[in-house]
């Protein structure tokens, strides 16, 4: 186990160590003390490393993730986990806004809730929140999987293309062109599988699914109060 | 025509509305039977205030010219010093401004990147990722970072020499990206990561910041992923240059790009064009100013682009205390966009060589701007690379004329001093005066 | 644009230490508000007398003598404690606005008003500002601060935040007004001062003015949803408390902690490290489009939430 004092190495010199592993590394297990909410701690990482970050984060904690599981035993600030394009991130206490903007791949998991705009624009990724999101979530969502156990603000998948959205709990309100549907056998399977991977312990057929309605992949006129 | 009606009454003319033109009526028409707004390539058509308004003095009793080639002119320079560990050189100061694959065909793409290598400069992504075909020809890639971020990864942002953070372009401040279905082929679905022949519906803002409080932090992140490796742009349109270039600087940005109206895009509402933006005349001035008042001019490098067409427009933009020049229109021409040998194609689709801007639809013929395979297969790479980099020759040849007669051993040592204007909204603009006299609107000091 | 910070004290025996935590809160926010800061403070009341706080750019010159100046218009004994380019003026209760129209003769600048309430704001790096005002020593029951990245306008003194509108009211903000232009030219046909073309102050006038004509705190900042447009998080600053409001689309960061000592408001969770118990506080973002109040008065106003 490696133990970086943030407050004492300071940000530039913890990212160069982390970045630098690859994936033939032997130190895969490491610690950051101290955080104090700095922003950009653990970004731009690509190596099967794990790094525990003692306390809370600033913006952008584990950016661009990819290999890497990054926890932080606290809360992480706004766009945590933006454009990750594989491995994990589970963030103990909750989740800022912006939660995984644009996320490719991977996994985010939120022990607590998460805040407005979680999931923005997300094109693969996999968000799963023990509690609540915000309003705004999924907005312009591509593909991945949004599985909320709490509820879900207003405007749920705004705008949104073939990402889907699980909600046990309520939904505030509906995005533009984003409505409940089906939840067949295949979806409770996958939903299944996706709660046991981020650990949570939840009942599947407990959930609603959620997504678009497609009506605005190609203009109509009569859409046109949607826009 | 008799001019007497059978009572013999003279007949007036037929006389044709200012305000409602042939071309405007066509548009209520368009709008009544579709339903929706028009949507079009390219940058502002209509008559602006431009780099045409201004001229240069040239040599004179008191200002002696250089001689050609034996008295050098340079024309290289620096972008991005201030933080980055690679600054960009460039050998001229004209960069190709970003246009994305999806707008573009990927051999467009390439040719751009043969021409720009040759002439020693740069090209730019642009809303659609970076592809192999950019990376391996230019030797000198800006990796656009935009609020769609489609195909955005960390592995090219890597790749890339420089990166480009955009809050807006020219042709449509405050719109995003724009891409209709039938440009959505499975290569662009596969790096946007969008279905197949939708329409791509675009973010205007970012999606994970807001405001220059928060893009400060944004460039911090993308300097730890990137190593503080190479110079982070920011590029905005001309909406409101004092304070957006104060804030880009105060953000950290290492370059701020500005675009006036005249600049193009691949497609957007034609109202958005027309109707929102500066013309580029307007905007440099109040960014120098910024720059000016922060000291820091020259440490902050500004790229103007936005109807840039000539060695003229660039040297005037220099004049005006630009570092560079961006083209992005010029540069499509010089491939042979809109080229006349395809008149009867593009009378076949109801326009003109010169007017054809529906590039939206994918139909090109001459397969720049489309995804169409038969018809990119009439563009040569190899030959529209010689031809930008040709164009960008003379570009860069005309500039340095220019300069010469001015007296200028350096490309970046004209100054409005070295103009006049020829109306006054270009006097009032560039700040320089009106040709036959020492004045301009607005000068302090004088009133009228 | 801005960082913001907030403290608002439960625990009567952190009052000495009020500035001390502020002014560390303030410094973390350096980064997003480069350009100018500004603290405002409650503490100090004294039965039968105001405050006022004043700016001079000459402050030798217009400081001098200046009790005895004023006693006249203030119709009694007027206190002056110099502070750098500011000073607090310890005036007869009633006589602000007699005293006001004397200082605007001199040219000298109020900064605040109230009874409890001292502005302290100048151009400069947070930590710069802090120590010429010697915030760090500073006592009260509540307070809010401000560093500014000027968007729109001017980097000057009287363009910093916080804003003064009303007696012990106070503003500060994030995020960019879109309409303020118009609402500037309304409010000043109405009668209300605004000195300056920064939009946050046509945000604290808006608030003046719907006071005035007979809104609680909490009902101004609700109609503010509907005539302010743009993106706004406010703080506002009280006699007896603070509020909070996001604007409905809640772009703008805003952080809050709670804990039996402290209700605390950063723009960043980095302003808020260093507050006793921080790691066991409630620590919770404002929902949009609410608005969020503490008082130490027991009998509150429209919209409270805690305290």
């Amino acid at each position: 186990m490696q133990t970086i004092d943030l407050s004492k190495v300071g940000l530039r010199e913890t990212n160069k160590m982390l970045q630098a592993q690859s994936a033939e590394t032997n130190q895969t297990s490491w610690e950051i003390v101290n955080p104090r909410g700095s922003h950009a701690i653990a970004c731009g990482l690509n190596a099967p490393i794990e790094v525990t970050i003692k306390g809370s984060t600033g913006y952008y904690c584990a950016g661009m993730n990819q290999q890497a599981t990054v926890n932080i035993h606290g809360s992480a600030g706004p766009g945590t986990g933006e454009n990750i394009m594989s491995g994990k991130i589970v963030i103990e206490g909750d989740a800022s806004q912006y939660l995984g903007a644009t996320g490719q791949g991977g996994l985010i998991v939120v022990k607590g809730n998460a805040s407005s705009r979680c999931g923005i624009s997300m094109k693969g990724v996999n968000i799963v929140v023990q509690g609540s999101i915000g309003h705004m979530s999924a907005f312009m969502g591509q593909s991945g999987n949004l599985v909320v156990c709490g509820d879900a603000g207003d405007a749920l998948g705004d705008s949104c293309y073939e990402a889907r959205f699980f909600v046990r709990g309520k939904v505030k309100s509906l995005g533009a062109d984003c409505i409940k549907k089906d939840m067949r056998e295949e979806h409770i399977t996958f939903l299944r599988g996706l709660l046991d991977e981020a650990g949570i312990d939840a009942d599947p057929s407990e959930f609603t699914r959620y997504g678009s309605a497609r009506k605005l992949y190609n203009f109509h006129v009569d859409n046109a109060g949607a826009y | 025509m008799n001019n007497n009606d059978p009572k013999g009454i003279p007949q007036t003319t037929p006389r044709m509305s200012a305000t409602f033109t042939r071309d405007v009526n066509s548009d209520i028409r368009r709008a009544a039977a579709t339903g929706i707004y028009d949507i079009r390539g390219g940058g502002a058509k209509r008559k602006l205030p431009s780099f045409d308004d201004l001229l240069f003095m040239g040599a004179s009793i008191s200002r002696y010219p250089l001689e050609g080639y034996r008295e050098k002119c340079e024309t290289s320079v620096t972008i991005g010093g201030l933080h980055a560990e690679n600054p960009i050189e460039l050998d001229i100061p004209i960069t190709i401004a970003g246009m994305s694959f999806g707008a573009l065909s990927g051999p467009a793409k390439e040719a751009l990147g043969r021409g720009a290598s040759a002439a020693g400069t740069s090209t730019t992504t642009g809303d659609g990722g970076m592809t192999p075909e950019e990376r391996t020809h230019s030797t000198k890639l800006v990796y656009q970072y935009l609020p769609s971020r489609y195909g955005m990864n960390p592995n090219d942002l890597r790749k890339a020499d420089a990166i480009e953070i955009v809050v807006g372009q020219g042709a449509k401040p405050g719109g995003g990206g724009m891409l209709l279905g039938q440009k959505i082929s499975d290569r662009v679905a596969a790096m946007r990561n969008l279905p197949k022949g939708i329409d791509q519906r675009s973010a205007c803002r970012h999606p994970d910041w807001t405001g220059p409080d928060d893009l400060e932090i944004k460039i911090l992140e993308l300097r730890e992923i990137t190593g503080w490796k190479v110079p982070i742009y920011v590029k905005v349109a001309g909406a409101r240059p004092y304070y957006d270039t104060t804030l880009a600087v105060k953000a950290g940005a290492d370059a701020v790009v500005l675009d006036g109206m005249q600049g193009g895009t691949a497609a957007t509402q034609d109202v958005f064009i027309e109707h929102v933006g500066q013309p580029t005349l307007a905007i440099v001035r109040p960014a120098v100013q910024a720059l000016q008042d922060l000291g820091m001019h020259r440490k902050v490098q500004l790229i103007l682009s936005g109807g840039i067409r000539s060695g003229a427009d660039v040297a005037k933009a220099m004049a005006l205390g630009a570092d560079a020049v961006a083209i992005g229109t010029a540069a499509l021409i010089a491939l042979g966009d809109n080229d006349p040998k395809w008149e009867a194609e593009y009378n076949a689709l109801g326009t003109t060589a010169g007017a054809y801007d529906d590039w939206h639809e994918g139909k090109d013929p001459a397969g720049i701007t489309t995804q169409d395979p038969e018809l990119m297969a009439r563009f040569d790479p190899v030959e529209g690379g010689r031809r930008l980099r040709n164009y960008l020759k003379v570009m860069t040849l005309e500039a340095q004329t220019i300069a010469r007669a001015c007296g200028k051993n350096h490309l970046h040592n004209l100054e409005p001093e070295d103009l006049v204007a020829l109306t006054m909204e270009a006097a009032a603009m560039a700040q320089v005066p009106l040709a036959g006299t020492n004045w301009y609107p607005g000068k302090p000091g004088t009133t009228y | 644009m801005c960082g913001i910070v907030g403290l608002f004290l439960k625990d009567r025996s952190l009052e000495p230490r009020l500035g001390e935590m502020l002014t560390a809160m303030l410094i973390t926010m350096t980064d997003r508000g480069p350009d100018s800061a500004g603290i405002a403070i409650y503490g100090g009341e004294t039965p039968g007398r105001s405050k006022m706080t004043v700016q001079s750019d000459d402050p030798d010159t217009a400081f001098s003598d200046l009790g005895a100046k004023l006693q006249d218009a203030a119709g009694g004994p007027v206190n002056v404690t110099v502070k750098s380019t500011h000073a607090v003026l310890d005036i007869p209760a009633g006589s602000t606005a007699k005293v006001r129209a004397a200082l605007n003769e001199m040219g000298i600048r109020v900064m605040s008003f109230g009874d409890s309430l001292e502005i302290y704001k100048e151009v400069g790096l947070p930590k710069d500002v802090a120590a010429r005002f010697e915030l760090a020593k500073m006592s009260g029951t509540h307070g809010i601060g401000h560093t500014r990245m000027a968007t729109e306008s001017a980097v000057t003194t009287m363009g910093a935040h916080p804003f003064n509108t009303g007696p012990d009211q106070c503003l500060v903000h994030n995020g960019s007004l879109s309409n303020h232009n118009s609402l500037r030219r309304k409010l000043r046909r109405e009668g209300i001062h605004i000195e300056t073309e920064n939009d946050t102050e046509v945000g604290a006038a808006y608030l003046t003015w719907k006071m005035q004509n007979g809104a609680t705190l909490g009902e101004a900042l609700e109609s503010s949803l509907q005539d302010l447009d743009g993106f706004f998080t406010f703080v506002v600053g009280t006699k007896d408390g603070f509020g909070v409001v996001r604007d409905p689309i809640a772009c703008k960061p805003a952080v809050m902690a709670e804990t039996d000592q402290y209700v605390a408001f950063g723009s960043e969770y980095r302003a808020l490290v260093d507050l006793p118990g921080i790691e066991t506080a409630r620590v919770w973002e404002p929902e949009p489009a609410t608005v969020y109040f503490w008082s130490h008065n027991d009998t509150p106003t429209a919209t409270e939430k805690a305290a």
